[in-house]
């Protein structure tokens, strides 16, 4: 019994010296997860490129092999094109990329998520998109003059019906 | 390898015998990590439920009401989170310091690969556990596991739209997400209770309570830590800003700094790396088994002795297949003995008295067989007695501080394979004076059960008993690990010393009259198979 009061008082201390540095663990030291001074801009977005480039109109014969409710017009190929895309801050191109398209046969959307840290301050921030192989130059422009401050997350969306915008 | 290990083993030995003085070798707590596992798993459960009915999920209401259980109810469901997190923190801990324990001690390969190949999904299960346990919270440790662990899966080609997306800025956010993390948050420990049960399929008398000493010690540090040092929120997770300073768990999180420094590939490339080679450790080398243990019909009377002893489940009874008088025999599965040879001390048939020059029991180890133990301590009574009174033959598991060879000292796959009547025999034939068993520590032998099973032997608890007229005095147990090799000769000695002061040991009768000793090694009674032991 003497022993075991021992082993309970020992024991217990050893426990919550165990206990208490675990505890401490759980919640420190802190992690400084990026530098300081500077913002978070992330280019995100899916589109798919554009596969008119490959279409072409069906032949009245091999319309006429197809079931009425299948007629369509043109035919194009299943897989999209990739899309080509370029970020430039302050005159300076610093990402490019030609993504190609999602899935097993290449029929998804292409998909952008890119992570880029700046420095906080004022930037002109230009995004470029082309998402038709067979056209030069591109598809959609959008230049912004944006203001970073520290920690912040700034982000770069795109919407077909409305193109880039910035969060 | 095995040197390596060996060194490993008697490191991790000596580790563990400086809280046996602390704790008590039955309380400690490296001793008892499997079920220290689940107790701290039961205590995550519990509180998780509790905190359940005073958590909200949605963008704003998850934090806010964590903030009410952290504010107003502190006391309780404050207590309660701290618990929830602190356990779950201790049980990482824990598991991993069972996985290494595991491994040092070879106790993962072989016919004991089941319990390390079930246990690998287990480690997983309990970090994705944590992972989306921290989710909920939605504070801005919150925020920097949901976009570190969604940028992370979208490095997987397998989603249409990449899921961080969902965290891009604020009106991105659904509070259906939460709804979905609390799910996972349930389901996997589910799916985790489902493989635990599984993990200790192959063991028999599992034990998933640890010493009711230690449950209490455990819970009153974490409830003593829970008020001292109560669990937290950080501020609010704000999907405009980026979480660039955070007061991270690096017991559950240790590794995600990782993940924004290195390439996902690597990482991924890693994670299937690690996840293969802790599958295929138990391979890498195969462990060369000794053989099963084998029954023999003629001495086996279906008694099921040696079932309720084998600590592997690799024994069964089934119907029996010869004419003998009796309903059932032991079937052996080779693919799970370990050839411990627990069962070989456990069989009524295993007794050296018998007068068979080749002694064979009913269930026995072939590769060191009952015949060979008696052939061995035989051998040691044809030496020379010195008249001293003090001569002292020890059987050694090969586990514990006996597991060098030493002159008059006989090594044994597990202490649990010497039959009680071995005992008898050795005292009764004067083959010496007093025997030392020296088997593993105390707080975790090799084969889980040999030195729980011996000590109940000894003390008439378990069959087969140690019979009454072998004096407890001339028996020196010896509970200690590899590292302790250097104390055993002289434990022995010091026992040799008050054997000497006893004076030769006289055999008694039944009522209790002194017997003459025998003067030869010859065998003398004959006990039929089958017979009867103990009193």
């Amino acid at each position: 019994m003497k022993s075991r009061i021992h082993h309970l008082i020992l024991g217990g201390l050893v426990t919550m010296a165990l206990t208490a540095v675990v505890a401490y663990y759980a919640s420190s030291p802190q992690w400084r997860d990026m530098p300081e001074d500077t913002a978070l801009l992330r280019l995100s977005f899916t589109h798919s490129g554009d596969r008119s480039a490959t279409c072409r109109d069906r032949t009245a014969e091999e319309l006429a092999k197809l079931p009425p409710n299948m007629r369509a017009k043109q035919i194009c190929d299943r897989r999209r094109p990739p899309i080509y895309v370029e970020l430039a801050v302050d005159g300076k191109t610093i990402y490019t990329v030609e993504q190609p398209p999602s899935g097993l046969a290449g029929s998804g959307p292409s998909r952008i998520y890119e992570r880029l840290l700046l420095p906080i301050g004022n930037h002109s921030v230009t995004v470029r998109m082309r998402d038709n192989p067979a056209t030069d130059g591109f598809d959609f422009v959008e230049t912004r003059q944006i203001d970073l401050k520290a920690e912040q997350s700034f982000v770069i969306d795109f919407r077909t019906a409305s193109g880039f915008t910035f969060h | 390898m095995n040197a390596l290990r060996a060194a490993f083993r008697r490191g991790f030995d000596r580790f563990e015998r400086v809280f046996d003085p602390l704790f008590g070798p039955d309380w400690n707590p490296l001793g008892n990590l499997g079920q220290l596992g689940w107790y701290l798993f039961w205590i995550v459960t519990l509180t998780g439920v509790y905190l359940f009915i005073f958590f909200d999920t949605g963008v704003t209401d998850a934090y806010a009401s964590l903030q009410w259980i952290s504010g107003d109810l502190w006391w309780h469901a404050g207590l309660t989170r701290s618990l929830h997190r602190y356990a779950s923190d201790l049980l990482i801990v824990v598991m991993l310091i069972h996985i290494l324990r595991e491994w040092v001690y070879d106790r993962y390969r072989g016919h004991r690969w089941f319990s390390w190949v079930t246990g690998v999904p287990i480690l997983w299960f309990v970090y994705m556990s944590g992972i989306t346990g921290y989710w909920l919270v939605w504070d801005k440790l919150a925020q920097y596991v949901a976009t570190t662990t969604t940028e992370f899966l979208d490095a997987l080609p397998f989603f249409a739209e990449p899921i961080a997306r969902n965290f891009l800025t604020p009106e991105m956010l659904s509070s259906r997400f939460f709804t979905l993390m609390v799910f996972l948050h349930i389901a996997i420990p589910l799916l985790m209770l489902l493989m635990m049960w599984i993990h200790l399929q192959r063991i028999t008398q599992a034990q998933t309570r640890p010493p009711r000493g230690l449950s209490i010690l455990t819970l009153v540090a974490l409830v003593v830590v829970s008020y001292v040092y109560p669990a937290q929120s950080q501020a609010p997770a704000d999907l405009a800003t980026v979480p660039a300073v955070i007061g991270l768990d690096w017991i559950i999180l240790g590794l995600y700094p990782l993940l924004n420094i290195l390439p996902a590939g690597v990482i991924w490339t890693s994670v299937l790396a690690i996840t293969i080679l802790m599958f295929g450790i138990p391979w890498l080398p195969p462990r060369k088994e000794n053989p099963a243990a084998v029954v023999d019909l003629d001495n086996c009377n279906g008694c099921t002795r040696c079932v309720a002893d084998c600590p592997y489940t690799a024994i069964t009874m089934v119907a029996r297949t010869d004419d003998a008088p009796f309903r059932r025999e032991a079937l052996v599965d080779p693919d799970r003995c370990v050839s411990c040879g627990i069962c070989m001390g456990a069989c009524p048939s295993s007794m050296p008295f018998r007068s068979d020059e080749n002694l064979i029991t009913g269930i026995d180890l072939p590769h060191r067989s009952l015949n060979d133990l008696r052939t061995e301590v035989n051998a040691i009574g044809a030496l020379p007695k010195d008249g001293s009174g003090g001569r002292v033959l020890t059987f050694a598991c090969e586990h514990g501080s006996g597991n060098q060879p030493a002159e008059g000292r006989i090594s044994v796959a597990c202490i649990g394979q010497i039959p009680p009547s071995m005992l008898d025999y050795v005292l009764s034939r004067d083959i010496a004076d007093g025997i030392a068993l020296a088997g593993c520590s105390e707080r975790d032998c090799q084969h889980r059960l040999g030195v729980e099973i011996t000590k109940a032997r000894i003390a008439r608890e378990r069959d087969p008993y140690l019979r009454k007229r072998v004096p407890r005095e001339r028996l020196l147990t010896v509970w200690a690990g590899p590292s302790e090799r250097g104390k055993l000769p002289g434990r022995i000695a010091e026992f040799s010393d008050k054997l000497k002061a006893m004076g030769p040991f006289e055999k008694k009768s039944k009522k209790g009259h002194k017997l003459p000793l025998p003067t030869t090694d010859a065998p003398g009674e004959t006990v039929k198979p089958n017979q009867e032991v103990g009193e």
